[in-house]
């Protein structure tokens, strides 16, 4: 996040440029896109009946000798100190263990932030944990209570008395732009971007727009609730999360409590959703530390309210976006600006403008990123954060121009798509939004759609259509690692650390894996969500799917070599190398003469071994410096709009990606649509409640924070182009994030195709629309 | 522990007698007042179950309807004869809430659910008058989307949220009730209470006073009524306004008219002066705008609410036009 990293990365990239590309991970495309067999095909997902008959267990539902139950109090001011600390009641009230405040709590130094440059890193703030008197933010933890029941515990919590000084704080988003921070760069991309001279370009451009776009604060609503059962086994920490980042939070653990990385075990299994927002937060962390104190294991679990109150959510922003075209359409000025919430002591940076950095071609950029802080629980990494929001922003945007110059606001963005990335200049690795949007045009019935708004009506009813471009990069992070163990009997048992948010982890890779190793999907095994296992990276950022087969990828080259030495010279295979053969038909054969092959049964017998075990990590994921990796995708959405309440009603949304291949159709296509209805939500009815004088949130609970029903949610249509990336694992790009991305504005689009009401400000609630 | 006491009582005197002092709550299915307890918004000393009491749906000799003050929602909206005579409490019924919900909450229930306002829920952090009287109100200046224009006062600016009861309020529900001094029946335009500067007493049922049943009288417009209810998203939502309206025509001309709405005002809105405007009127679009101007003629909006004066307005004007040409 500073010149530092803009100028390492910087350099890092030019090299890359330099080298050849077949030097690089992705120069020869992953054998696999041609050959495939369990990869591509439909298949439940095999954590399905666990789930379904309740023997998954739920880092809330471990069972534990001696268990105790924790409870939090959270402080009801924003900025100030604690005045009044009377914990006497509650440390005698029945069954209470252990109160925990400030002042006995241990002294902890900070979670290292989450960055680029250190990935063991994944703290979300960096305020001190129970440390002081200080209150921060509104919702800060305050006091933990621990007892022998739920109840007893949530009992004394509330018989804690406190009492504060409040101090004035930092609430309001407009107040804070005046003395706004320009951060130095954005994640990985330099913040400010420009190219040409855009505000002349804007002005000399004969067809232009010009407007700004105001996106509200969210939360993350995962069914499960955050929780950890955890218990000091003497020096050692085993911690059972539901967490995205299993490997990386044992790391950050193991430093903030001066331990040993092979000390601390987090463990998770399954995780009830994520999206961004189960990390390494304070009540983890308070958790073992009231385990510590009180030798007893823990179980804390967040109510909603709590969420609220200590999980970071997605930040307000306040975007302007200008787009100026010559007569033909073609873009001379892209400008993509905006304000932002990140406090100095948080880590996530809402890259909205990432995807205008490089969906369209512009003779001339002008982007940049200013930063709003506020006294909050610091915002972090929300579903596709950046591109969800900015993509509303954006292509709104390109649709008001469409408009504006009477043309189909799909010829408008297939008149800018550019060849290769619009500023870097690399080429691209895929891309076919051309295609995506061919298809899915079709598919959808968008020749029915009539320009003019306001032209469909069916009694109260304005029926209109519209579309916009999603688009979410590539990222496959580095350090994944993997474990292949091949046992005598012909079955592989894969071992890695990677996390489950019921998006289909263990289903695809067990996929990969059979294939990969040539072996039938019944004999494959795959472990995961334990960091005792070779460690993944988090499950952030669309990537996970790809670092962990890269890490396959690697164990099963490690494994190839391995088996050769193990085949000796009494084999069909023998004699040859490496590269010349591969693991096919639960065997090793000859690439050149597949008739030359040997099963893993025979060579693990003749070598009198039970099993053959590696490991291995990715290669470092140089593909993404050296070429431009981005998946895309078109929405399109049909809806009505009552023209006597404003009442909105979607009546179709369809989906046409364009990701790469697709591992399993199935689980691809529940998380395209479970996207695609979050973004629903984005559009129309999710909005945090921030109440500004006292800076509370104040629906923090799913009855007043507004989540789509079933019965806002119409038939959802998804489709995709299934063209391998020549440069990833597999063929495949991340799909976790893109299908949020885009809908917002394809509803709005909608919106303003149905009444000619153009709204800028989500969600679209009726009163905008009235 | 918080001392709390339970007793199921088996009939409404029972009822009646084992409550009557401060923190005494009756409860039925619990859908809003457990809630309340876990919030720490109410934190009773006693609890009478009243589940137990009457909770038949039963024709009246006058062609009207008796409902038990224990009917669960559900039953009363799936009951045939609230589906042929006073069709637009099914649906408004059906409108509220989710089917798991409605299972459990009873209509006595519904009659005394308490406001959704953010701030009377939010015991640690905010101010409310109706929760604790004098301490100052939260939502006048901060989030009143869900908040009343019309019958609100300085000190509360809440509303009822019910759905039902809106309906209720058009078809002249009777509510019996129980107590100590004896039977009574208020009707329901008299039940509930606006705020005024006692945002905190919200009914006419006196501590002691339990409810017993509900009636309905004959429905003039007996089919020809309407709930309509407008909201954030299509289930699961308070209503920004609903109105729920009943109109029967003779000769051309409105010879019966009963109209209310819901999420605007701290009760079920009666719309007095629009029926008086209407009733003799010719069912033209410029009258029903006249008389709906005349009952919004007073409504003071908020900074987060103002919207609804326009947005009831034009929901009724349909929702007439509509029930209206449906007639001719």
């Amino acid at each position: 996040m500073s010149n530092v990293q803009n100028v390492i990365i910087g350099s890092v990239r030019t090299v890359i440029g330099w080298v050849p590309a077949q030097w690089l991970p992705g120069g020869t495309p992953d054998p696999l896109i041609e050959r495939r067999a369990a990869i591509g095909r439909q298949a439940s997902r095999l954590d399905g009946p666990l789930k379904v008959d309740g023997a998954a267990r739920f880092a809330a539902e471990v069972a534990m000798a001696h268990l105790s139950y924790a409870a939090l109090v959270h402080s009801p001011i924003t900025r100030g100190r604690i005045t009044r600390l009377d914990t006497a009641a509650a440390e005698q009230a029945p069954g209470v263990i252990l109160v925990m405040t400030h002042k006995n709590m241990p002294r902890l130094g900070t979670v290292p932030l989450i960055g680029v440059t250190d990935l063991t890193a994944v703290g979300n703030s960096a305020l001190p944990i129970l440390q002081d008197g200080e209150i921060r933010y509104n919702g800060q933890v305050v006091a933990l209570v621990l007892a022998e029941t739920q109840q007893q515990a949530d009992h004394a919590a509330a018989l804690i008395d406190l009492d504060y000084a409040a101090a004035p704080a930092k609430t309001r988003f407009e107040d804070g732009k005046a003395d706004a921070r320009t951060p130095a760069s954005i994640l990985i991309d330099k913040n400010h971007l420009s190219v040409g001279n855009a505000a002349r370009e804007l002005a000399e451009a004969p067809h232009s727009v010009d407007q700004v776009y105001r996106t509200p604060g969210q939360n993350h609503n995962a069914i499960e609730l955050h929780a950890v059962t955890v218990a000091w086994q003497g020096d050692a920490l085993l911690v059972h999360d539901t967490t995205q980042m299993v490997a990386p939070s044992a790391n950050a653990l193991a430093k903030l409590f001066g331990l040993k990385k092979e000390q601390v075990r987090v463990v998770s299994p399954f995780v009830g959703g994520g999206f961004g927002g189960k990390g390494l937060w304070d009540h983890q962390i308070v958790a073992i530390a009231a385990a510590k104190l009180a030798g007893r294991p823990v179980r804390l679990m967040l109510s909603r309210e709590g969420v609220y109150r200590i999980i970071g959510g997605r930040t307000p922003t306040e975007q302007r976006v200008a787009l100026g075209a010559d007569a033909d359409g073609a873009f001379t000025a892209l400008i993509h600006t905006g304000h932002s919430v990140m406090p100095p002591y948080g880590a996530c940076p809402e890259q909205y403008t990432s995807a205008s950095r490089g969906l369209y071609g512009a003779k001339s950029f002008e982007i940049v990123q200013r930063h709003i802080d506020l006294d909050i629980v610091p915002n972090t990494f929300m579903r596709a954060p950046g591109e969800a929001i900015g993509t509303f922003a954006l292509e709104s945007a390109v649709d008001e121009l469409a408009h504006a110059m009477g043309m189909d606001p799909i010829a408008l963005r297939l008149r800018n798509l550019p060849d290769k990335h619009p500023v870097t200049g690399t080429a691209f690795s895929q891309h076919a939004l051309e295609q995506a949007f061919a298809d899915g045009a079709r598919r959808f019935g968008w020749e029915q759609r009539r320009a003019e708004p306001g032209a469909v009506r069916e009694g109260e009813w304005q029926i209109g259509l519209g579309c916009a471009t999603g688009s979410f990069p590539y990222a496959r992070m580095p350090g994944a690692a993997a474990r292949i163990t091949l046992h005598q009997n012909g079955t592989a048992h894969i071992a890695c650390s990677a996390q489950e948010m019921g998006m289909g982890t263990a289903t695809v890779q067990a996929q990969h894996a059979a294939d990969r190793l040539g072996l039938p999907l019944e004999a494959i095994a795959f472990e995961l969500g334990d960091s005792a296992l070779p460690a993944a990276p988090m499950a952030g950022g669309s990537s996970q799917t790809v670092s962990v087969a890269g890490a396959i990828m690697a164990a099963a080259e490690k494994l190839t070599g391995e088996l050769l030495r193990l085949a000796g010279n009494d084999s069909p295979v023998a004699g040859l190398r490496a590269g010349e053969v591969m693991l096919d038909r639960a065997g090793i054969a000859s690439i050149a003469d597949p008739a030359r092959h040997e099963s893993y049964a025979s060579i693990l017998a003749r070598a009198a071994r039970a099993q053959v075990s590696v490991t291995a990590s990715g290669t470092a994921p140089l593909e993404m410096l050296k070429f431009a990796m981005h998946s895309t995708s078109a929405i399109f959405c049909a809806l009505r709009v009552s023209a006597v309440t404003g009442e909105i009603r979607v009546d179709r949304l369809l989906g046409s990606f364009d990701c790469g291949t697709i591992l399993n159709p199935q689980t691809a296509a529940s998380q395209f649509r479970g996207g695609m209805i979050m973004g629903l939500g984005l559009a129309l009815t999710e909005e945090t409640l921030f109440d500004a004088r006292s800076g509370r949130i104040m629906n923090p609970s799913l009855a007043d924070y507004h989540i789509p029903t079933h019965l806002d949610v119409p038939e959802i249509e998804v489709m995709w182009t299934g063209i391998p990336d020549p440069r990833s694992p597999l063929g495949a790009r991340g799909i976790g994030e893109i299908g949020i991305t885009g809908v917002a504005a394809a509803v709005a689009n909608a919106v303003f195709n149905a009444t000619g009401r153009r709204i800028r400000d989500l969600p679209i609630t009726l009163d905008k629309l009235l | 522990m918080m001392p709390l006491s339970y007793a199921r009582a088996s009939c409404a005197d029972e009822a009646a007698r084992l409550t009557g002092a401060d923190g005494h709550r009756l409860l039925g299915g619990g859908t809003n007042l457990v809630d309340l307890m876990r919030k720490g918004v109410e934190r009773p000393s006693r609890l009478v179950d009243v589940t137990r009491l009457p909770d038949g749906i039963e024709p009246a000799p006058d062609g009207g309807l008796w409902i038990g003050a224990a009917a669960r929602n559900s039953a009363v909206a799936a009951h045939p004869l609230v589906r042929t005579r006073y069709p637009m409490l099914s649906r408004a019924i059906l409108s509220g809430a989710s089917a798991q919900v409605r299972n459990m909450a009873t209509v006595a229930g519904n009659l005394m659910q308490r406001t959704r306002c953010v701030y009377f829920n939010d015991v640690a952090g905010s101010r409310c008058n109706k929760r604790a009287p004098g301490s100052g109100c939260d939502a006048i200046g901060g989030f009143n989307r869900y908040h009343a224009v019309l019958g609100a006062s300085d000190a509360c600016v809440a509303t009822h949220p019910s759905d039902m009861c809106v309906a209720l309020a058009a078809l002249d529900a009777q509510i019996h009730i129980a107590g100590a001094g004896g039977a009574r029946v208020v009707p329901i335009a008299d039940f509930h209470r606006l705020p005024g500067d006692r945002p905190e007493i919200e009914t006419v049922l006196d501590p002691g006073e339990v409810i017993t049943a509900i009636t309905l009288p004959p429905a003039p417009f007996g089919a020809r009524g309407a709930y309509r209810k407008v909201r954030d998203r299509a289930s699961f939502a308070f209503a920004l306004v609903s109105f729920a309206a009943g109109v029967s025509l003779r000769e051309g001309r409105i010879a019966a008219v009963r109209l209310a709405f819901g999420g605007i005002a701290p009760k079920p809105w009666r719309a007095v002066r629009a029926e008086d405007r209407l009733r003799g009127a010719q069912p033209a679009p410029a009258a029903f705008a006249a008389a709906l101007a005349a009952e919004f003629a007073d409504a003071v909006p908020l900074p987060g609410n103002g919207f609804k004066i326009e947005l009831a307005q034009r929901t009724a004007r349909e929702v007439l036009s509509t029930l209206c040409g449906s007639e001719r």
